[in-house]
């Protein structure tokens, strides 16, 4: 990958930890372990994968994103707001009574969400019927679904595999953001999905393995699932829960609660330090 | 009363696809296994490339219909009224209700009707789950052209609608004349001394119950409710203060169905007694669809009874 686009990608996905961290310190609640891990990849998303246009977010011939992990929305709204969906001031109010920004993407109120998901496990179901629709329809575009580690515990993500690999869907491209930790621990304590990259190969998906905060490898990986005919792909990337501030990294107890104050402080400093740092090469 | 022609409002449901198949390129059709009793097998035949045959994964079919509506598609999504309801309700509520999708759930073998299957198959209790969810259309044809109509309806209008159509062969009680309308009740009868308000099957019960009634010397008016949400609270409200007694009637438990509804309109409009005839709190059995009817007092002579009672319940 060029080093300017990289650098320009970096900057994207500390912007969108910042976004994470205001949102959900100014909401006292919200998601920032499983945010903070798929930061990166929703950088690569909105900056260099989909075509979107931020003046047109109902655009039909654009690519599609479902964030079957909803949880995570402070990643897509701080990706669809850097993006120009809507201001960036939105954030701020986040979860808030009467605000846009709900606790889990709203495709009505929201302009750039695809789906409203939250519910674990039923976003990617209705990716699967997007891509099928486009196959209806010989349109180009390609639908991209993020689903958790821990959510692929959920038997609908099955069906909807099943489902996708049968109808030959090689527009559908599968994301499964491995942190390796859910609400109650470690996914091996809790109820191990693995392997997780043999299943999807298994229900016969394209299986490409990742690191989930190497652009380089991103890259590669989302340009074989563009070339790849006649299957759909799943990018099982590994990441790191709370990535990018330093006290929530590999934490789970950082899955479903808020920084205070001086939490906040800390990671937008480290976060500041980082964009900082980024922007100096 | 042999040559009473009877029809299931599941054949006018295959065969209502067809035919707004030939009309709409973006309608789809999505069963679960079930196309052959569902009657989707018919849109199948006659469009492959609009049919998918999701398999026996109902809550994934919810996922996919939602999908192709975000993309202008008008799926149609099949199963037993169990299972699209019952098994996928969360997938509807949070996928379809939520988004406010344009997705039709068309749900057979709603019931006690379903028969010799028995409770686990016989689905009383979707119209109360259907109910609950915001924006949802619900919509339970009295008889085979009413089921066509209703289709019809349900396809040409903007938002989530979930139909409920039945196994059994039922009497074909209104001709081509009859306008099916959403949200809108039909009087059926004329009459003033109790009020009948009856769904599905269960009309056409009503309407021999009436003419019993009418023998003893009791007018009841029947009232057809083919569209449960939104309900069509002024002519209810009419005829409760016209009639002072409502008599509900319908295939479904009495808890949460149109008796439910049907109180909660009187008591917010024009209080008066409320008698609901329907499932009471019970799961179905196996048996004859016919013979069940019966035992669970799911038939004329039943709501004759019921309204002779309610009668005497007025002040």
């Amino acid at each position: 990958m060029e080093e300017s686009l990289k650098k320009q990608l970096a900057i994207a996905a500390t912007r969108i930890r910042m976004s994470v961290i205001n949102g959900t310190y100014h909401a006292k609640s919200g998601h920032p372990g499983g945010s903070l891990s798929v930061a990166d990849l929703m950088a690569y998303l909105y900056f260099a994968e989909m075509r979107v246009d931020p003046q047109n977010p109902r655009w039909q011939g654009r690519d599609r994103l479902v964030l079957s992990k909803g949880h995570t929305a402070p990643a897509l709204y701080g990706a669809l707001a850097l993006k120009g969906f809507f201001p960036v001031e939105e954030i701020d109010s986040l979860r808030h009574t009467g605000a846009m920004l709900q606790g889990h993407p709203d495709m009505k109120g929201t302009p750039g969400v695809d789906m409203s998901t939250g519910s674990l496990g039923q976003g990617v179901s209705a990716a699967v019927g997007m891509a099928l629709a486009g196959k209806l329809d010989n349109a180009s575009y390609r639908v991209y679904t993020v689903l958790g580690d821990g959510e692929i515990e959920e038997g609908q993500v099955w069906e909807a595999a099943m489902f996708a690999a049968h109808k030959k869907l090689d527009n559908l491209c599968l994301i499964v953001d491995n942190n390796n930790l859910q609400i109650d621990g470690t996914l091996e304590e809790v109820n191990s999905p693995y392997p997780i990259p043999e299943k999807f190969a298994a229900f016969g998906f394209k299986v490409i393995e990742i690191d989930g905060s190497d652009f380089d490898q991103m890259e590669t990986a989302f340009r074989a699932a563009r070339e790849e005919k006649g299957r759909p792909t799943a990018i099982v990337m590994t990441t790191v829960k709370g990535k990018g501030v330093s006290f929530m990294e590999n934490m789970a107890n950082w899955h479903g609660a808020a920084p205070n104050k001086e939490q906040t402080e800390q990671a937008l400093a480290e976060l500041e330090a980082a964009l900082k740092q980024l922007k100096s090469n | 009363m042999a040559d009473v022609l009877k029809k299931a409002t599941r054949d006018a449901y295959g065969e209502g696809l067809v035919a707004l198949g030939a009309e709409l390129d973006n309608l789809v059709v999505l069963d679960a296994d079930l196309a052959a009793a569902t009657k989707t097998g018919m849109f199948k035949k006659a469009y492959p490339d609009r049919f998918f045959d999701c398999g026996i994964a109902e809550q994934n079919m919810m996922g996919i219909a939602a999908g192709l509506a975000t993309a202008g598609k008008i799926p149609v999504a099949a199963s037993f009224a169990m299972f699209a309801t019952g098994r996928a309700y969360e997938q509807v509520r949070n996928t379809i209700g939520y988004p406010h999708l344009n997705v039709k759930i068309g749900a057979t073998h709603a019931g006690i009707s379903v028969g010799e299957d028995g409770a686990t198959h016989q689905c009383c209790e979707d119209i109360a789950l259907m109910r609950t969810i915001p924006g949802m259309t619900i919509l339970n044809p009295a008889d085979y052209v009413e089921a066509g109509q209703a289709l019809r309806a349900a396809v040409a209008m903007n938002g989530p609608v979930y139909m409920r159509f039945g196994r059994l062969a039922i009497p074909v009680i209104f001709d081509d004349s009859y306008r099916f309308e959403i949200g809108r009740g039909v009087q059926l009868t004329e009459g003033s001394d109790v009020a009948i308000v009856a769904t599905g099957l269960l009309v056409g019960e009503a309407l021999i119950a009436a003419e019993q009634l009418k023998n003893e010397g009791i007018s009841a008016r029947v009232i057809n409710i083919s569209t449960i949400k939104p309900l069509d609270k002024a002519i209810i409200a009419k005829a409760a203060a016209e009639t002072g007694v409502i008599v509900t009637a319908e295939e479904h438990s009495v808890i949460g169905g149109l008796g439910s509804a049907v109180a909660e309109a009187v008591c917010e409009t024009t209080p008066v007694p409320v008698v609901r005839v329907g499932v009471n709190d019970e799961f179905g059995k196996s048996g004859p669809a016919v013979e069940l009817l019966q035992v669970f007092g799911l038939c004329a002579a039943n709501i004759a009874a019921k309204a002779k009672e309610a009668v005497k319940l007025k002040k």
